[in-house]
């Protein structure tokens, strides 16, 4: 088991006309190489920061983020598919390649290739207003392979949709995800949605945010997301992190 | 087809035709109106003209002061401005989005010129730049400028900012930025604003026209007046009319085939 990333004592001040806000507070998070990671927490502890981050959008204020692997390539996926409305949708799986200034006769094949696997070839000259928004989801999923990133981020994905089309669209992400063997790191406020697609779940405690608890997911049956919420372990691991969350209302 | 689908259509184009010739009906009512009243002398022809009277100085005009040159030179003038003040306007506002800092330091300042009464400007416009067609280009360019400026930049604003992100998380340099998002998702504030373009181009050259010309409609309008002939007066408030109309429904056509494109 390979590490590919180690973030080690992060924290992250913020300045505001208000005062300073500390967001992230000594925080440490490992993942190894082809693993599902979740980092789950209420809303407004950090997590997006912490993505942004990661993906270098965002400077820390203390601490260090190692990768492990030579040139250490960031994809990152949002709440939002971000499809620009004005790219046919197989232009919209380019654009991360055009703006590297990247596209290639491979890397153009590539592209069809998994446009092919995912069921969408056909689109591929049309516009996404045209496509529901599992499909819309499913190609800004495309669109960040496309540039073979070392590691996934994925920020709420799945926030945009209504619930039955949340499960089955995390479960599509799921098996794409699983079958290119990518490493990704989900940050989310669903339980069940962290418990059933990762292999390692992070809690989060709410601002300054800091790792409260890991869990390692170990189900009798792992399988697909929706599968896997029926598995017997499943409540317990939710139950746990329901606690650990301590949530008020 | 479903007879309720018929009847739907039906309905549609019932109320289409309805809309037209109730609009031509008007028209012809407003002329009809105005042209009896002035045969009967019950409103005096010599101050408020008659459509009969416009039409005959309309031909006379051509006839004997080269209407199509007065047509031609306002058509002209309005085009160089609208085509200056768009280009002018366009890259002013990637400018203020890419100095933001700029943007809020002349910002005051684009309120004020924008809420002045540009025709306080034309005497020194005129002594400025002198009694040309500078000057009266200029005048529509002060007219129609901040407010392209405004309108682009606005738009230039309102991208997306998840779009933003996504293109910064690929690394992207500014020019990119502005190229694959910042331009295109502002692409529908920019054609609309080519609308208003284009009006405020007319009434800025019609407005320098009126102050230093010597040729184009303004000037018509403007002589009609000095010599106290209403008829040239009123034909040239017509041709104007039809001439912004023309412009206008151009800029209609181009923007819904620009549009259909994307």
């Amino acid at each position: 088991m390979t590490k590919i990333l180690e973030i080690k004592n992060l924290s992250k001040k913020y300045h505001t006309k208000e005062g300073e806000i500390l967001s992230i507070q000594n925080l440490n998070i490992e993942c190894v190489k082809g693993e599902f990671v979740s980092l789950v927490g209420s809303s407004g502890c950090g997590k997006s920061t912490l993505l942004n981050i990661i993906a270098g959008l965002d400077k820390q204020s203390e601490g260090e983020i190692v990768f492990h692997t030579d040139k250490a390539k960031i994809g990152y996926m949002f709440q939002s598919d971000c499809l620009f409305p004005w790219l046919t949708i197989y232009e919209n799986c380019l654009l991360g390649l055009k703006i590297e200034k990247n596209i290639t006769k491979e890397n153009e094949k590539k592209v069809l290739d998994l446009l092919k696997k995912y069921k969408l070839y056909e689109f591929k000259d049309k516009y996404p207003n045209c496509l529901s928004g599992g499909m819309k989801q499913r190609i800004a999923l495309i669109r960040t392979l496309a540039l073979k990133p070392d590691i996934l981020l994925l920020d709420e994905p799945f926030n945009a949709l209504d619930y039955q089309s949340r499960l089955a669209i995390s479960n599509d992400v799921y098996d794409i995800i699983k079958k290119e063997g990518q490493t990704a790191i989900m940050v989310t406020h669903d339980i069940s949605e962290a418990v059933s697609m990762s292999d390692k779940v992070y809690v989060l405690s709410k601002r300054p945010c800091s790792v409260k608890k890991v869990y390692k997911i170990e189900l009798e049956n792992k399988k697909d997301p929706i599968h896997n919420r029926k598995d017997k372990r499943f409540m317990e691991y939710y139950d746990k992190i329901w606690k650990d969350l301590d949530i008020n209302v | 087809m479903s007879k309720e689908q018929k009847d739907f259509l039906n309905k549609i184009k019932i109320n289409k035709f309805l809309i037209v010739s109730i609009q031509i009906l008007i028209v012809s009512l407003f002329l009809l109106i105005w042209q009896v009243l002035s045969d009967k002398k019950i409103i005096n022809p010599f101050i408020f003209s008659s459509p009969k009277k416009i039409i005959e100085t309309i031909y006379s005009l051509q006839q004997s002061y080269h209407l199509f040159t007065h047509i031609f030179t306002t058509v002209f003038e309005t085009i160089i401005a609208f085509g200056v003040g768009i280009s002018l306007g366009f890259i002013i506002a990637i400018l203020l989005y890419e100095f933001k800092t700029l943007a809020k330091i002349i910002e005051p300042f684009l309120t004020m010129l924008n809420s002045l009464p540009k025709v306080a400007l034309g005497p020194i416009i005129i002594i400025w730049t002198g009694a040309n067609t500078k000057s009266i280009i200029t005048m529509a360019l002060l007219i129609n400028l901040i407010i392209s400026i405004i309108t682009i930049y606005n738009g230039f604003l309102n991208t997306d900012t998840y779009k933003i992100k996504l293109l910064n998380s690929f690394k992207a340099n500014k020019l990119q930025l502005l190229t694959n998002a910042v331009i295109p998702a502002s692409y529908r504030t920019i054609i609309s604003s080519l609308k208003i373009n284009i009006s405020m181009s007319l009434i800025g050259v019609i407005t320098g026209e009126f102050l230093v010309s010597k040729k184009g409609i303004g000037y018509l309008i403007i002589y009609g007046t000095q010599v106290f002939n209403l008829n040239i007066v009123m034909s040239g408030i017509i041709l104007l009319i039809f001439i912004s109309f023309i412009l206008y429904e151009f800029m209609n056509l181009l923007e819904k085939k620009l549009l259909k494109e994307k």
